[in-house]
């Protein structure tokens, strides 16, 4: 997904650094939803920002399928590339790091330093592959409040994400509503929809039909790169609206002198897809991507609750900001509003707006006045309950 | 639209202390704001313009962004003590399926509205003989958002067909922008805004 350039009127978050939790030794392992248990489980995670002395300005940053921990500021000072979310995150920026203790930490499942497929299972000595249990996004949640545990906060400000980030925002709501003040969800959904799924699908299956795959026991081989990086070009598709990628790349041909004449990519959009697949196989693992699809497709809180999400919704106390986008297609701006409707079905204080944009699923990532101030102003008031 | 302050001292006066409120077409939230300082409601607002939501966080008003012609039906039954359609009903697309379902999810409801009866309004059509354009009404017929004018006489034969009592009516005018003067000798002809509290609930 693209990133912003650093804007000189706005100071990065600096340099951060990966700090590593490790929990549930044994014989305490977490018991996943699915009744497997899984330990001794690794949350990598970075902060930003200052706690303050009564640990009320705590905000979790919760990060999409391929997030890591770190949200925003540098590693090093040669760093070339920031946080992902480096253009809400730092001094004076929505989530602003002068006001708030920022916190993300690489799910369950992941493979940017947290416990995943790729981990050595303690049980055989070699990495998990496809022994890893299934993971759902309320065990990822889990995994993080003993986190928020170790980190000594009792309650947390806002607990934030778009995407499958916005997922966890909501299930943390759910699952642990007397620990969250306020829950920001954008651009997410309550479930993902059959075209969200069979995407998915197809995107495993690449991955899957890539002979290195090799059942998911590739790690003392060599690496299925190319299904991942298809898998990683199909996304990439999803995530941008038609209208963004024809103003983007249009049918502008990337080398026009050579066009039409052997199998290179020609058109820009081709070589900026194919891009995207090779990047991304530097930093990704292909069994972290099947399991974390595999828990993004699963989550459904209007099945967890009987088939009702006003039900799900029924007992929480966080106050929300739920923001959509009009031209995403993936977590489309209907999905927002059937948790917004549920919100309100049960009295609960609910910010809503559809944020117009060409930017399809990618806007959360991508620069909007909008999205900034709608975040900023909503943690500074509910920041401000909060202190009453 | 500017933000005139229309009516909001007869709101505030209306409504108790720690009421629930919803306020529909609640534009930048000014009203809801007042009301959760001075009467320390609980206030909820819909809104259709993305602006006008953004200016409602900043206050730290509750306000959802939606066409006040659907999602009502979500609502249950006397969900609030009051339903503010404040200078609103005019701007809906359905009047009739608004006032039900405001009946229905409210308690009581408070429905004011800019009075077409009013005299001044009245002269103009029959002396220019063109769509009053005016203070009260300041747009021209195809810029318009009012869609369903009314008069204060069309809102009280309402009552019958639509199976509501008045609770109160405290028609006004505007002195300055912000004052509201009740008037009570013939409204309909000499008050600038209709203002009814209204209930489907039977005393």
């Amino acid at each position: 997904m693209t990133k912003k350039e650093k804007e000189p009127e706005h100071t990065s978050a600096g340099i951060v650094k990966t700090e590593y939790f490790t929990f549930c030794e044994p014989p305490h392992p977490l018991k996943l939803s699915n009744g497997r248990k899984l330990g001794p489980i690794t949350l990598a995670y970075e902060t930003c920002g200052t706690l303050n002395e009564n640990k009320s300005n705590a905000v979790l940053i919760l990060h999409a399928l391929s997030g890591d921990a770190h949200a925003a500021g540098y590693h090093s000072d040669k760093d070339k590339a920031p946080g992902w979310w480096e253009t809400y995150i730092g001094p004076g920026k929505a989530f602003d790091t002068d006001k708030y203790f920022i916190i993300c930490s690489n799910v369950i499942g992941g493979c940017s330093g947290s416990t995943g497929p790729a981990s050595i299972n303690p049980v055989t000595g070699k990495p998990y592959a496809l022994d890893f249990p299934m993971v759902t996004i309320s065990d990822m949640v889990n995994a993080q409040k003993r986190l928020i545990d170790h980190l000594g906060i009792k309650k947390l400000l806002s607990v934030a994400g778009g995407s499958m980030g916005g997922m966890q925002a909501l299930q943390w709501t759910i699952s642990y509503p007397d620990m969250v003040e306020s829950c920001i969800g954008i651009a997410t959904s309550a479930s993902l929809s059959a075209q969200g799924i069979a995407l998915n699908e197809v995107g495993r299956q690449s991955i899957f039909n890539d002979p290195k795959w090799n059942s998911g026991n590739y790690y003392d081989s060599s690496l299925p790169k190319a299904g991942l990086s298809l898998a990683r070009m199909i996304g990439h598709i999803t995530y941008l609206s038609e209208k963004h990628m024809h103003e983007k790349f249009g049918r502008k041909f990337q080398d026009s002198a050579n066009a039409g004449n052997d199998m290179n990519p020609e058109f820009m959009v081709e070589s900026y897809l194919r891009h995207q697949g090779v990047k991304f196989v530097e930093r990704f693992d292909a069994n972290s991507y099947i399991y974390i699809t595999r828990a993004i497709d699963h989550f459904d809180l209007r099945a967890d609750y009987g088939g009702s999400l006003t039900a799900a919704f029924e007992n929480v106390s966080a106050n929300y900001l739920i923001i959509s986008f009009t031209t995403d297609w993936l977590y489309p701006t209907g999905n927002s509003k059937e948790i917004v409707r549920a919100l309100r079905v049960n009295g609960k204080n609910v910010n809503y707006t559809d944020i117009e944009t060409d930017n399809g699923h990618d806007a959360f990532l991508l620069p909007n006045d909008l999205l900034e101030k709608n975040i900023k102003n909503f943690l500074k008031s509910e920041l401000k309950k909060s202190e009453i | 639209m500017e933000e005139m302050k229309i009516g909001y001292d007869l709101v505030i006066d209306e409504i108790p202390e720690g009421s629930r409120v919803l306020d529909l077409g609640c534009g930048d939230g000014t009203l809801l704001k007042l009301l959760q300082e001075q009467k320390n409601v609980s206030g909820f607002g819909v809104e259709i313009s993305e602006e006008g939501v953004s200016q409602c966080v900043e206050k730290g008003v509750y306000c959802y962004q939606a066409d006040i012609d659907e999602g009502l039906s979500d609502y249950r039954d006397n969900s609030f003590d009051y339903v503010i359609l404040n200078q609103t009903i005019q701007n809906t697309k359905r009047p009739d399926y608004v006032i039900k379902e405001v009946l229905r999810i409210g308690k009581k409801s408070i429905v004011s509205f800019p009075n077409f009866g009013y005299y001044r309004t009245r002269a103009y059509l029959m002396f220019k003989g063109t769509m009053p354009v005016s203070k009260l009404l300041p747009y021209q017929w195809y810029d318009s958002p009012n869609i369903h004018l009314l008069t204060i006489k069309d809102m009280i034969r309402m009552a019958n067909d639509f199976s509501f009592s008045i609770i109160s009516e405290k028609h006004f005018s505007l002195s300055g922008v912000d004052r509201s003067n009740v008037i009570n000798a013939a409204p309909n002809l000499l008050a600038e805004y209709g203002f009814f509290v209204i209930t489907s609930i039977e005393s």
